[in-house]
């Protein structure tokens, strides 16, 4: 079956949302297409309209959800794009369904994964990502009592604990591997944004009373039939923990597959787009975290501005542009601050061939399945072993 | 979070008792079974929790390779360890 559309949106996170609502309610035609059960992305990831409006991010959410029922889009939950069958269609696919569908724009915000780092025992049940294990969580997952170690780099480990504490969790500690030198450099940084600043410092206040230390890393995991104990490290020392979960997350890489089979440039591991956020490929946008890893709010500011664009109201984009500066600049310090150094990443590979990834550098550790296949990253742990 | 109704599925061949809006991925961990085996016999279970990483994969309703954590649990679901 095909179909086509003025403006296809691939990923609806906060981002595609965005983008999907401003160029439907100009009036064109749209389909907002994404792999998970129901729209908004890993933020707003199992919210309910209810519980959303004390959250907070939840306002945005209940916002934008209302506004994107009302816009007359199509939304289609469930479909994954697999490739692009020819230019200007993509063919996508959902359970035992494929559809080629054609755009005229393509708005592309896949958003981000987590990067992650392998060392001994990180394939046992009970190793997840930090991002991972708070998805697992929302979906029904019941850590009530579970001792967790949260472990890893980026603010979102705070973050991340504080959920999971909410939701029941023992945090024994969190280990972040980064030197508190870097991270007072952020900090610094944030001191410049002050929604972020307060936000940082909520987490920590839930969090009180709960262990966190800088410079320390996983050395490895251990268990039988699932992970029962972690062993950290300083680098000098080691101690271990015993554990029911591992929650361990190295910040986030971009899901570059779709741009890249497309054939948008790219510069610094990030899709390169001009001020209205369109790529090197005429027609194509891309919007979040492609651009730069940066969160909600340049999300949700580059949705719109792709959106406009789209609608071919470039003015109302270009109004948007001035507040864009400061929210790159934040992507571009938190960058800095969270990339892996300052401990010997493993050399060798642990997976297959990496040609379809190009933002899979050495230990990122993505991979993908078949050469064309846009849902990369597929067998990441799984790679023929 | 808000979970309604509960109703049993079956995990290798055990009846196990979730409620409305669990994952697949959710229920194999509760059930403390691994969602797949590998072929040199380790045990895995789910990493990401969003769909891209593959470990999570196991048969659900007779299908095999179905990504755990991307599918609902609905009534008399049957998941099999792959």
């Amino acid at each position: 079956m095909s179909c086509g559309f003025d403006v296809v949106v691939v990923g609806a996170g906060p981002g595609g949302i965005a983008a999907a609502t401003i160029a439907a309610e100009a009036g064109l035609r749209v389909c907002l297409l994404d792999d998970n059960r129901s729209p908004g992305g890993q933020i707003w990831r199992g919210l309910h309209p209810e519980a959303a409006r004390k959250g907070p991010h939840g306002r945005d959410f209940v916002q934008w959800t209302e506004r994107l029922r009302r816009a007359e889009c199509e939304v289609w939950s469930g479909w994954q794009v697999i490739d692009c069958a020819a230019p200007g269609t993509l063919r996508t696919e959902c359970e035992d369904e494929v559809r080629d569908v054609e755009w005229r724009k393509l708005i592309v915000a896949t958003g981000a994964r987590e990067r992650f780092l392998p060392f001994p025992g990180w394939t046992l049940p009970g190793v997840a990502g930090a991002g991972g294990l708070q998805a697992l969580v929302k979906s029904g997952l019941d850590v009530r009592g579970k001792r967790i170690v949260v472990a890893g780099t980026g603010p979102l480990l705070p973050a991340i604990a504080a959920g999971l504490s909410d939701a029941g969790a023992n945090i024994i500690a969190i280990y972040e591997q980064a030197p508190m030198s870097r991270l007072l450099g952020f900090g610094v940084t944030l001191a410049g944004y002050p929604g972020k600043l307060v936000e940082g410092l909520g987490y920590f206040r839930k969090l009180r009373g709960v262990f966190y230390r800088t410079g320390s890393w996983v050395k490895r995991g251990e268990g039988s039939m699932r992970l029962e104990r972690v062993t950290i490290t300083d680098g000098r020392s080691e101690w271990s923990h015993d554990c029911d979960w591992l929650a361990c997350g190295f910040h986030l890489v971009p899901n570059l597959e779709l741009p890249a089979l497309l054939g948008c440039e790219m510069a610094d591991g990030y899709v390169s787009v001009d001020e209205l956020q369109q790529s090197s490929v005429t027609g194509v946008a891309c919007v979040g975290e492609l651009t730069g890893i940066g969160g909600l709010e340049k999300a949700l500011l580059e949705g719109k501005i792709a959106g406009w664009s789209a609608a071919g109201r470039e003015n109302e984009g270009h109004a948007l542009t001035k507040r864009m500066s400061s929210v790159r600049n934040f992507a571009r310090r938190l960058d800095r601050s969270v990339q892996p150094a300052g401990r010997p990443i493993p050399r060798q590979r642990v997976c297959g061939p990496t040609a379809a990834a190009p933002h899979a550098a050495g230990a990122t550790c993505t991979t993908s399945g078949g050469g064309r296949t846009v849902q990369a990253g597929r067998g990441a742990r799984a790679g023929g072993r | 979070m808000l979970m309604n109704q509960s109703f049993s599925i079956v995990v290798n061949g055990r009846l196990l008792r979730v409620s409305e809006g669990t994952s697949v991925a959710a229920a194999m961990m509760l059930a403390n079974e691994a969602c797949r085996v590998s072929v040199r016999g380790e045990r895995r279970g789910p990493l990401c929790g969003m769909g891209i990483c593959m470990e999570c994969r196991a048969t659900v309703n007779g299908v095999k390779h179905q990504r755990t954590c991307q599918v609902m649990c609905t009534p008399a679901m049957e998941v099999v360890t792959a």
